[in-house]
């Protein structure tokens, strides 16, 4: 009795996991910053959501805890029956080609950067293109003429963000000087907020009166040092105007959600294809973000140059030098 | 004029951490046993303040959960060591790795947040020490500098004095010092060498508690996975290069820190003659030079002779 009663037991379960891996399974995995970092990951998770929500099918997600993680994590979804792996980050490039390699019938999804292999697709944004809008937002809104830039890691793709962003400033008004400052060198430097407002509070010491951060959880702490100075933060990525309401200006959004739950979707209709997929203002991959926490920072000529730019931008008028493309920006 | 002060401001706010640290990790190391693990012990009072003071809605509230978080995993890392004669350093570096894995994993559980704590209000931080000549401060560089900070840099001032006394003057001290030097002549006059040796854990556990809660309370407002960053590992070298005497620490600590100020507002400035250099290199001189002037001003580093050879009492 208790025999047969495992063995019916131990059926059902190989007939469960048999059917399941006849459905549609797609899994994201998130990196050091975390699921929740209000920013990055925290988009993805959104995306994902939205398309669990729509499609009623469930998703499996992975978090890494350190650099080492990468791979493995990335092998054991690929081998427990998941058809499409979305990593969030460009951290995760080398890892995703790697593994990719090593599991063909799976596909795998970079979101924020380029990566080689027949089984991959890649998602790239035109930061450049946001963060001419917030830097717009920052020339006309700075007093002193002088805005900032805090960036993470110092890689070419957090200076595209910087790059676009003094771009935007200098086109709101010729005379803003615009000071930058990279937090360091290694993934640490996304996660360091005491330093992110030790950089801050130097950048107000030498005048800036607006500060843009991309720099993940690092920005928590710039965000939350213009606050306690009585200055305008921008946050980055997801929409942050509501973490310090009246002290943030605007937010760079990188629709990471869109991007995720297209990914998504394309798996599950099977429409999904390998390649690079670039995603700017037209497409709805980037956009500047205004609610009820920063209504009252905007005001109406703001608001309306800044939508002119965002329409001359889509229209191809105004054209915003992307840093990556030359390793170098036009303003300094 | 004003950008020196801007800088000296600095200084002050980032070597406060680290001075608490490397203090703690003298006790630690005096009465012989390594302590790599400043960090995690950072790391536990920086969460548990973050905890609590929001949760009480006091930063003194959450400075006593700071330390008190600091001295049991100092008392962890005691019982390894000390109680059951482990191998120091892989006690450390492994207290380090559960407090960074336990820390996020709690704080989802209790908070919803993913690894990071809520933002702490206003009235739940350490903010700038309110003088009757506030007014005054404000307006002037050189005064805010040095007196426009909040209270646990200036509880730090006074740690430096307390341990450089107690350390050198006290009874404690020199019962500290010589259970660093020599446990077994310690404990032929007398002295109850594990005794002390748990009472110097607690302390660094105390101390590097003010230090963890410094860094969400004061700083930052919000604890997030792993956000010492690296701090006590910086605090354990100047230690090392201070050769474990309190003012060396203290001053290779606030060297680090002063030339990081100055780092931080050079990066992408252009410099006389030599033009713009790459940031990596700007980043990298507040290493190289605290290394460097260390290296060649103190001399060879003599640790204490016992140092991370457990004791067992001799029969």
């Amino acid at each position: 009795m208790q025999i047969s009663k495992k063995r019916g037991i131990a059926a059902a379960v190989m007939l469960m996991t048999a059917s399941a891996s006849w459905a549609f399974v797609p899994a994201v995995v998130y990196d050091q910053a975390g699921k929740f970092d209000k920013s990055f990951n925290e988009a993805a998770y959104t995306g994902a959501e939205r398309f669990k929500k729509a499609t009623g099918i469930a998703y499996r997600e992975a978090q890494i805890a350190n650099e080492a993680q990468k791979e493995q994590v990335l092998r054991n979804l690929a081998r427990r029956n998941v058809d499409l792996i979305v990593a969030v980050g460009f951290s995760f490039t080398q890892a995703v080609q790697t593994v990719a390699a090593e599991f063909p019938k799976v596909k795998f999804a970079v979101v924020d950067d380029a990566a080689k292999g027949a089984n991959v697709q890649s998602i790239v944004f035109k930061e450049q293109e946001g963060s001419y809008l917030v830097g717009m937002a920052a020339g006309m809104a700075s007093k002193s003429k002088k805005v900032g830039f805090i960036g993470g890691m110092d890689v070419p793709l957090i200076r595209a963000f910087g790059c676009g962003y003094a771009q935007g400033a200098r086109a709101a008004d010729k005379k803003v000087e615009v000071i930058t400052n990279m937090t360091g060198t290694t993934p640490q430097a996304f996660n360091d907020p005491a330093r992110g407002g030790e950089l801050a509070r130097s950048q107000f010491d030498r005048g800036v009166d607006v500060v843009f951060h991309a720099a993940g959880g690092t920005g928590m702490g710039v965000l939350q040092a213009a606050k306690d100075k009585n200055k305008l933060g921008i946050g980055v990525d997801s929409n942050q105007n509501h973490l310090f309401p009246g002290f943030v200006l605007t937010s760079m959004l990188k629709r990471v959600d869109n991007a995720v739950y297209d990914i998504f979707m394309a798996g599950k209709n099977n429409t999904w294809k390998p390649g690079i997929v670039t995603m700017g203002l037209k497409e709805g991959g980037v956009d500047w973000a205004v609610d009820a926490n920063n209504r009252k920072l905007i005001s109406k000529d703001m608001e309306a140059r800044i939508t002119q730019a965002r329409k001359d931008i889509v229209a191809g008028k105004i054209k915003v030098v992307d840093y990556r493309a030359g390793n170098s920006c036009p303003v300094q | 004029m004003d950008s020196f002060f801007s800088v000296l401001d600095a200084t002050i706010r980032v070597a406060t951490p680290l001075v608490l640290a490397a203090l703690a990790g003298l006790f630690s190391e005096r009465s012989g046993i390594v302590d790599l693990a400043l960090e995690g012990k950072m790391l536990a009072a920086a969460f548990a303040a973050a905890c609590v003071a929001y949760m009480m809605q006091s930063p003194w509230a959450g400075l006593a959960a700071g330390m008190a978080a600091g001295v049991m995993v100092a008392l962890l890392h005691g019982i390894v060591s000390i109680g059951y004669n482990g191998n120091q350093l892989i006690s450390g570096v492994a207290l380090n790795m559960m407090v960074s894995g336990l820390t996020p994993v709690l704080a989802l559980a209790w908070f919803q947040q993913g690894g990071r704590t809520p933002t702490l209000d206003d009235a739940a931080r350490f903010r700038s020490v309110e003088l009757p000549v506030a007014d005054a401060i404000a307006a002037s560089a050189p005064l805010k500098a040095l007196f426009g900070h909040n209270i646990l840099v200036y509880l730090a001032v006074l740690v430096i004095m307390a341990v450089s006394w107690v350390v050198y003057k006290s009874r404690f001290g020199l019962r500290l010092r010589a259970v660093g030097e020599n446990p077994h002549a310690a404990d032929a006059a007398g002295i109850n060498v594990k005794l002390v040796r748990y009472l110097a854990q607690s302390i660094s556990g105390a101390l590097c508690g003010v230090a963890g809660a410094y860094l969400v309370l004061a700083q930052t407002g919000a604890f997030i996975q792993d956000m010492t960053a690296g701090k006590g590992y910086l605090a354990l070298a100047a230690l090392i290069f201070g050769k474990w005497r309190p003012w060396a620490a203290v001053s290779g600590c606030l060297l680090f820190a002063f030339t990081d100020a100055i780092q931080i507002r050079l990066q992408g400035s252009e410099l006389p003659l030599i033009g713009s250099i790459p940031d990596a290199f700007i980043q990298a001189i507040p290493y190289v030079l605290t290394v460097v002037l260390l290296a060649g001003f103190m001399g060879r580093a003599v640790a204490p002779k016992a140092i991370g050879v457990p004791f067992v009492k001799s029969r």
